[in-house]
């Protein structure tokens, strides 16, 4: 990168190194998951390989879109937030290339581990001990450049996006080193040290925090950055916004025995983690119409801002997730469609509509400002890539809904006589268009994405060709 | 105590919590300060490339831009139900 981008005071070099590795993961992530969607209408895709096969790519499918697109998008933003809202440079330089050089270790060694099958068996955390002693060092790391940063600051209040921020590194820290916690028995091969239903608590107890934290938290302190900053003006409400941060935080926390409905989980706990995932809704609302209304009496620069637009749609999708969420915590629609492809739209209208949407909206704002520009390269290949990801999402998780309804009711479907009235195999039968839509979808998002890329790199390109001559000038 | 009354109780904490930084997020006294914070991304603006005074091909867009803001940004600060 060139010298002549250095900004005065920030550290953008991390940012910009982020950023970039956030298009270059999301290609990955979502190939990955592509091809998986394909392995699902033609399982011979898998090519007979162990190391192709659909049980050992889906954790890397997850792993990549979550921690190496979702992750460096975070890293990149809050940085970048953390800066420009305390105005003063990052804590440590050194400290900040060692979390992005970690980073990038802790995703290759996935790329390379879960393929061959090494995997602690606990969902969305997979990866080996080793690894995940690397990615606490990084975390910890990451803690401190954050922390560090705010306690420098040179403003007197703390912006709400770096309170977001804050809460996601500190509580995925706690909830990573607590889940983890594992006994070694081989260099690639450990016990967990919690057993039977505990271990189970234990493990949705971070599972549905990592959505809470990670894919909630974090990307919330983008929004509460990004949306203020494209739409010029500032937030609706600040103390909504409080109120939406302690609320948000108080809550989430009970909410993941939602994940062990009729299962060996004592019932309390159940019907705890429940109804606390019903009254979740309210701040997540609370949230989302705080970011909507923000764009009160700015709603006419959608038609021209298609950042905005990637921006106010991941707040739609983020507001109908987070309704969707607490009505299949409920026990009773949960018997219909916990283990069937519901669960997997529920989790793609929140991925693909609001993590994925709200990253990119805030990247086509961030990255032009990264390489010395003001805009990106093109504004309508932006306009494409939202309808592509828009259309895409709309079609994955529609294709879902179907498959996921259908699947609950043909599972439960009885005979006069108390037989099942289908087998299972017939079940994957009916669900088979279903997985070409949703295989649509994918191709649509992995498009928009390589358009992305695309727009990104003439960006930087002529960034970097309009400073060229400073270095003889200044 | 049983365990029940110990849940009762922490669910007492929590929502005299919740309601203590509701009644402090709202109360008047505040007001000022958080006008003040929700500025803060405001607060930085070297927004435009050229912050070293260096001539830039697209500086056009750039001023086009900042005249539309000085037209209408500024004049909703937020929420206005106080």
């Amino acid at each position: 990168m060139s010298t002549a981008l250095e900004h005065p005071t920030y550290n953008y070099k991390v940012v910009r190194q982020f950023a970039i590795m956030t298009v270059v993961w999301g290609i990955v992530g979502m190939t990955l998951g592509v091809i998986l969607a394909a392995q699902l209408v033609w399982p011979e895709l898998n090519l007979g390989l162990p190391w192709t096969s659909f049980g050992r790519l889906r954790p890397l499918h997850t792993n990549a879109v979550i921690f190496a697109f979702g992750g460096s998008a975070l890293f990149a933003t809050s940085y970048y937030v953390v800066q420009r809202t305390c105005q003063v440079r990052l804590f440590s330089d050194r400290l900040a290339a060692f979390t992005f050089w970690g980073w990038q270790a802790v995703i290759l060694s996935a790329v390379i581990s879960l393929p061959l099958g090494y995997t602690t068996t606990k969902e969305y955390a997979e990866l080996e001990w080793p690894i995940n002693i690397l990615l606490a060092a990084v975390w910890i790391g990451y803690a401190i450049v954050f922390l560090g940063t705010i306690k420098l600051r040179r403003t007197s209040h703390i912006y709400v996006a770096n309170w977001f921020y804050a809460a996601f590194i500190l509580t995925i820290g706690v909830l990573h080193i607590v889940n983890n916690a594992a006994i070694p028995v081989t260099s690639m091969y450990s016990i967990s040290i919690y057993s039977g239903a505990i271990d189970a608590m234990v493990q949705w107890w971070y599972g549905h925090n990592a959505v809470g934290f990670f894919l909630t938290a974090g990307f919330l302190g983008m929004m509460y950055y990004f949306v203020p900053k494209q739409a010029e003006r500032p937030v609706y409400s600040y103390r909504l916004s409080i109120v939406h941060f302690w609320a948000l935080i108080m809550v989430y926390m009970w909410a993941g025995p939602h994940h062990l409905h009729y299962t060996a989980l004592p019932n309390w706990a159940q019907s705890l983690g429940m109804v606390m995932s019903i009254i979740l809704l309210a701040p997540s609302w609370g949230g989302m119409i705080n970011g909507m209304m923000t764009l009160s009496g700015a709603w006419h620069k959608l038609r021209t801002d298609p950042t905005l637009r990637f921006l106010v749609v991941a707040l739609s999708f983020y507001g109908m997730s987070t309704f969707e969420g607490p009505m299949m915590a409920v026990k009773t629609v949960n018997a219909l469609s916990h283990y069937t492809d519901w669960t997997i739209g529920h989790v793609h209208a929140g991925a693909l509509g609001w993590v994925a949407m709200i990253s990119i909206g805030s990247l086509y704002h961030l990255i032009p400002r990264l390489f010395g520009r003001t805009e990106m390269h093109s504004v309508g290949l932006i306009a494409v890539h939202f309808w592509l990801a828009t259309i895409g999402t709309v079609l994955y998780i529609a294709a879902m809904w179907v498959n996921g309804i259908l699947q609950g009711l043909m599972w439960r479907a009885i005979n006069p006589d108390g037989t099942l009235m289908y087998t299972f195999v017939e079940a994957v039968e009916a669900s088979g268009p279903g997985y070409i839509v949703r295989l649509i979808g994918g191709l649509c998002w992995v498009t928009g994405m390589l358009i992305m890329a695309f727009n990104v790199y003439m960006t930087v390109k002529r960034g970097e060709g309009a400073r060229q001559p400073l270095p003889q000038t200044a | 105590m049983d365990s029940g009354t110990l849940s009762g109780i922490l669910t007492g904490i929590l929502i005299i919590a919740f309601l203590g930084i509701t009644a402090w997020a709202y109360s008047k006294r505040r007001k000022k300060d958080f006008d003040e914070a929700a500025n803060l991304p405001f607060a930085d603006d070297d927004d435009t490339p050229d912050r070293d005074g260096h001539q830039d091909p697209t500086a056009q867009a750039g001023s086009d831009k900042d005249a539309s803001r000085q037209v209408d940004s500024r004049d909703n600060e937020g929420d206005r139900n106080t």
